[in-house]
């Protein structure tokens, strides 16, 4: 039975939400209870801070050897992106053309459909990026 | 703490090992290091076995009971646990049979470390080994370890000005060493051009930058040095264990360059064992990806931070340069079995340290170390050993 571990997880998948320390305002993503600098002095004042979805890509590498449920989606990119209120997040980069991500690319984020978990399984929802494109005038 | 040695050693050859089941080869180690320390089997005291994932890769758990037994043991009731960090699990399994020696807990104890990946498909097996990662932040996204690797690599090549060719030069020296290694799972040489052109896997990583996924077992003997004469001309003591973490997921970290738990564990092995690491005459370091080493031959002190590259591109390495590492063939061409994987480098010190590793022995080896990683570097247990 997995949907709950799926079903669990979804408030900061789908919403990018993580939490921000109430003692030393550091924000973290995915969400924790405890602040690792702070220790017990965060324990029960991390609250709820989202994240915007904006950043820029950190690293990246194309995948072209993948696990069984990522196989019908190769060549993918998987990426640290450094977001603006500071955590890291790892996530796909979608919509890329060849050579546009690059250490560096600003990126948003972008609710995407992610995996399945086979033909009866469930279908598992949440963020991946893309890269800002200047609109055209 | 008492001082403890390792006073045998047996191991598998590493491979793609079809005809090969968990138990056959968890007894082929076992007992090959058994005769190795010219014990009987009624003189061990407690096994330990690291294994990453047999659960997963063959549906069989409570995997010590089930080796011990089947190494003749199972008469004994002997204490036997398993252990897992990933592919650091050899590593602690070896430091959990240090500690329990050392401690004057037990005084013969075999520690082994086994792995029988090849029963499932490529994919699969990938599958498995991105379980060292963090299931629901990393792996989640499609994340694999080798492409976990690459974005360390990325991040190198871009700070530091590492090239494809020095992470080639890594392969290129480890299948060298592999070729003189009748154990390795791949003995033959590679040369650039074919390292520079194999297929990518998460790029940069390609093919030759990556290690195999392999079936094999590997096992010490361990006892108090004051009982090691009894059984050995050449024990090989332990000289000091030094075990560090850090965060699961490589999001989580402050660099991806270098890795933490290796700095640390290194200091505390270090510190341990009262030396530098200007006293290393060689080291077994986790090359599961060829990035890997070069981050390793930097952490651990043997090169600034951002010339491990240079170093391997320029045959520093190799067993005849100035620094020899991974005289085994290391995980890229020994083979990667890796709940084995941390035991077998402790085999090939204890190898170079008695001065019986043939073709590929390094002159002059008197003090080893070895280098153990769990996923993306959330363990290292680094130990190192001196000849006595």
């Amino acid at each position: 039975m997995e949907v709950p571990r799926f079903w669990r997880e979804t408030r900061a998948r789908y919403n990018l939400e993580g939490v921000r320390c109430g003692n030393c305002e550091k924000v973290f993503f995915p969400p924790r209870e405890v602040c690792p600098d702070c220790h017990r002095a965060s324990i029960g004042r991390m609250e709820k801070f989202k994240l915007s979805g904006k950043g820029e890509v950190y690293s990246f590498s194309t995948i072209h050897s993948a696990p069984d449920y990522f196989k019908d989606e190769v060549p993918y990119i998987v990426a640290l992106i450094k977001t603006d209120e500071g955590p890291m997040v790892t996530g796909q980069i979608v919509d890329w053309e060849d050579g546009e991500v690059q250490i560096g690319t600003r990126v948003e984020s972008v609710f995407r459909k992610i995996s399945e978990q086979g033909k009866h399984g469930i279908i598992q929802y949440g963020f991946k990026f893309k890269a800002v494109r200047r609109a055209l005038k | 703490m008492r001082d403890v040695a390792v006073i045998g050693v047996g191991m598998t050859r590493f491979g793609e090992l079809w005809d090969r089941s968990i138990r056959s080869m968890g007894i082929e180690a076992g007992l090959g290091a058994i005769q190795d320390a010219g014990i009987y089997s009624t003189d061990l005291e407690a096994l330990y076995m690291g294994n990453m994932a047999s659960g997963l890769l063959i549906k069989q758990e409570h995997l010590a009971p089930l080796i011990g037994d089947f190494v003749g043991m199972g008469k004994l009731h002997l204490p036997a646990t398993r252990i897992e960090g990933a592919d650091a699990s050899g590593g602690l399994a070896l430091r959990q049979a240090y500690i329990a020696v050392a401690s004057g807990l037990h005084d013969i104890v075999l520690v082994g470390g086994v792995e029988k990946m090849t029963d499932v498909g490529d994919a699969r097996a990938t599958g498995i080994m991105a379980s060292a990662a963090d299931q629901e932040w990393e792996t989640f996204h499609g994340a694999t370890l080798p492409s976990l690797y690459a974005m360390m690599a990325r991040r190198h090549i871009h700070e530091f000005g590492t090239t494809q060719g020095m992470l080639g030069s890594v392969a290129v020296t480890n299948h060298y060493h592999g070729s003189l290694n009748p154990m390795a799972q791949f003995q033959r040489e590679i040369t650039m051009e074919m390292a520079l052109e194999s297929g990518i896997m998460a790029d940069p990583l390609r093919m030759f930058d990556c290690a195999p996924l392999s079936d094999g077992a590997a096992t010490l003997i361990l006892c108090p040095v004051s009982r090691a004469r009894e059984f050995t001309d050449k024990p090989v003591k332990i000289l000091g264990s030094g075990l560090a973490t850090d965060s699961l997921a490589l999001h989580d970290r402050e660099t991806i360059t270098s890795l933490a738990a290796t700095r640390i564990a290194a200091q505390r092995a270090y510190k341990r064992a009262g030396i530098t690491f200007r006293d290393v005459d060689l080291a077994e370091v986790h090359d599961s990806f060829t990035i890997g080493e070069i981050m390793a031959v930097e952490d651990l002190g043997f090169f600034e931070s951002g010339k491990g590259g240079k170093a391997a591109l320029d045959g520093e390495l190799r067993i005849d340069g100035s620094m020899p590492i991974n005289p085994s063939g290391g995980m890229k061409a020994r083979g990667f079995p890796p709940g084995a994987a941390g035991i077998a480098q402790a085999v090939e010190i204890v190898h170079q340290l008695r001065g019986d590793a043939d073709r590929r022995q390094v002159k002059d080896a008197r003090i080893g170390l070895a280098q153990n990683v769990g996923g993306t570097g959330a363990t290292t247990v680094v130990h190192i050993f001196e000849v006595i």
